[in-house]
């Protein structure tokens, strides 16, 4: 009797959410491009002692469609924006008349490695600095050109193309020396219980990955691979909108994208992915 | 105006009466449960289901599955399947479950549903934005709890 029941709302679920069973991250691997392998599943970073033995990639919680998507650049709908930032990267803006390629030559060989260190302290300016501040500070004092919008459009797409340049390298983000105190600040929001439902980051990202929660299957909320073409919105993704999404679904008031409460979160979130390889753009519902 | 204010409130309740118990004032025992009606009105399951089940109520069903919900798509897995919570829970455990997880077990992720202040970082509902009044309204009115638990009541084996 019970188990007929269950089988009838697995059927009226379409077997995407079945009951109780579902079972955490598959077993797939990812190549890109039929030659790059990448690290999804490693063992979790010293910092994260107690909290989780392996970090698993959010890659490892979508469908099947979802997942091949990323597979190939062909079939990623995230390099139409990559494509889109090579073409701002090469054109002179502001007031210097110059653009990225005059000082930084061809991404290809300058960027290699900048995303799997980053958010990263900066010494001059005495900040813990995302690749989005670290780009606007090039274009405000280095072109005398304005400086983009936190996550939107063009900062996205640029992260994107500068990040692509570090895929399949390991995510290894410092957390020690001056940028502790942020780490620090960012693993209490972390563990902090928000808004009218009173939920932590790791209550949903910790100790329920791999469970659905109403048809949502939950990952570990990893952020190596953003930005993040979703296809819910059809556009690149930054890990600041993100966390807003998440903060918003609490019930709770949410910080804004570029604040140093999110550059905070997303240094210590950034850590929690350490030994993953950067996969960005990757692909998500 | 302070009329007024009553009976907006009484209307978003629904069936508030001049018995309803307000958050703040709901008595729970030292094991969570909570003995008196919340509203005085006996519980209407099929609304209960209802309140259960729909995402802008307690979407109670995104995180608890329910064999008898076939009906109603994607069943969550944080919490534990409720098909037999009738037969394991008196009605007065459950009103104190539903009014406040957290005095039943401690340090529950299942959210408080009839409360009102407290939070770190409040919101206005699912806006992401500040809250317009210090305390915030409950997630369920009185009555919904009620009507909730007499949903719960009905899940049972045979
Ligand atoms: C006039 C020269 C100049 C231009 C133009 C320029 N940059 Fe830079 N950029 C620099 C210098 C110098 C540094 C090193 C700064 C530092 O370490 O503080 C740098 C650092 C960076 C870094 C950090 C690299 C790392 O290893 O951490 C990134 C990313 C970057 N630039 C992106 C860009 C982008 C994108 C543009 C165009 C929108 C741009 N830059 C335009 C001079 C320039
Ligand atoms: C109520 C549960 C819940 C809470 C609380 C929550 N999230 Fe999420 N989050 C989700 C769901 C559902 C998704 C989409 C499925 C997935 O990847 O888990 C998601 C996705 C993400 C992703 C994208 C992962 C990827 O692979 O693209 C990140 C990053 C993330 N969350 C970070 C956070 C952070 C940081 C917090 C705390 C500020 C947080 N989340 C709080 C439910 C939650
Ligand atoms: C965010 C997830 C979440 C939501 C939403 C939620 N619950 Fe729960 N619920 C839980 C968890 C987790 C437990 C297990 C108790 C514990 O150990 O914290 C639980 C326990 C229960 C129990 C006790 C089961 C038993 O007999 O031990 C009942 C009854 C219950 N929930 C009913 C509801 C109702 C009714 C709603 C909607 C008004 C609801 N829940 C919404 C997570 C949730």
């Amino acid at each position: 009797m019970t188990f007929k029941a269950l089988t009838a709302i697995a059927l009226v679920a379409g077997l995407s959410a079945p009951l109780a069973m579902a079972g955490g991250a598959d077993d797939d691997t990812m190549v890109i491009n039929d030659e790059t392998e990448m690290v999804t599943k490693t063992a979790a970073p010293a910092h994260l002692d107690g909290a989780v033995d392996e970090v698993i990639s959010g890659w490892h919680f979508r469908s099947d469609e979802t997942q091949s998507l990323q597979l190939d650049d062909f079939d990623n709908p995230g390099m139409i924006f990559v494509d889109q930032a090579m073409d701002v990267w090469n054109t002179a803006e502001g007031s210097e008349g110059k653009a990225c390629a005059d000082c930084h030559n061809d991404p290809a060989e300058t960027m290699v490695g900048v995303k799997a260190t980053y958010p990263k302290w900066n010494e001059e300016a005495g900040e813990v600095r995302t690749v989005q501040m670290q780009v606007n500070d090039c274009r405000v004092n280095r072109m005398g050109a304005e400086a983009w919008k936190y996550d939107a459009g063009k900062a996205v797409s640029m992260e994107a193309m500068i990040s692509l340049h570090s895929r399949g390298m390991p995510m290894s983000v410092a957390i020690d020396g001056p940028a502790a105190a942020m780490w620090e600040k960012g693993k209490e929001m972390y563990y902090t219980r928000t808004g009218q439902l009173e939920l932590s980051c790791a209550n949903c990202h910790e100790d329920n990955y791999g469970n659905y929660i109403r048809a949502d299957h939950l990952s570990q909320g990893q952020i190596n691979g953003f930005p993040v073409y979703r296809l819910k919105n059809a556009k690149l993704n930054g890990v600041h909108s993100r966390f807003k999404g998440c903060v918003r679904d609490t019930r709770a008031e949410t910080y804004s994208p570029g604040s140093e409460d999110f550059i905070a979160l997303e240094l210590y979130v950034a850590s929690r992915s350490n030994g993953l390889s950067v996969e960005s753009p990757s692909v998500r519902n | 105006m302070r009329l007024l204010t009553i009976t907006a409130a009484m209307l978003v309740a629904g069936m508030a009466t001049a018995e309803t118990v307000a958050p703040a004032d709901v008595q729970f025992d030292e094991d969570g449960a909570v003995a008196v009606s919340l509203t005085g009105q006996p519980g209407d399951a099929a609304r209960g289901r209802d309140v259960f089940a729909t995402k802008s109520k307690g979407n109670c069903v995104s995180c608890h599955a329910v064999a008898q919900l076939a009906d109603v798509p994607f069943h969550g897995e944080v919490g534990p399947e409720l098909s037999w919570t009738g037969d394991n829970r008196s009605a007065e455990e459950l009103r104190g479950i539903v009014a406040d997880a957290k005095m039943t077990f401690e340090g529950s992720m299942m959210p408080s549903f009839y409360k009102t202040k407290g939070y770190i970082r409040p919101g206005d509902a699912y806006t992401g934005k500040a809250p317009k009044t210090d305390e915030l309204p409950p997630l369920l009115s009185a009555q919904d709890i009620e009507d909730v638990v007499a949903f719960l009541l009905t899940l049972q084996e045979s």
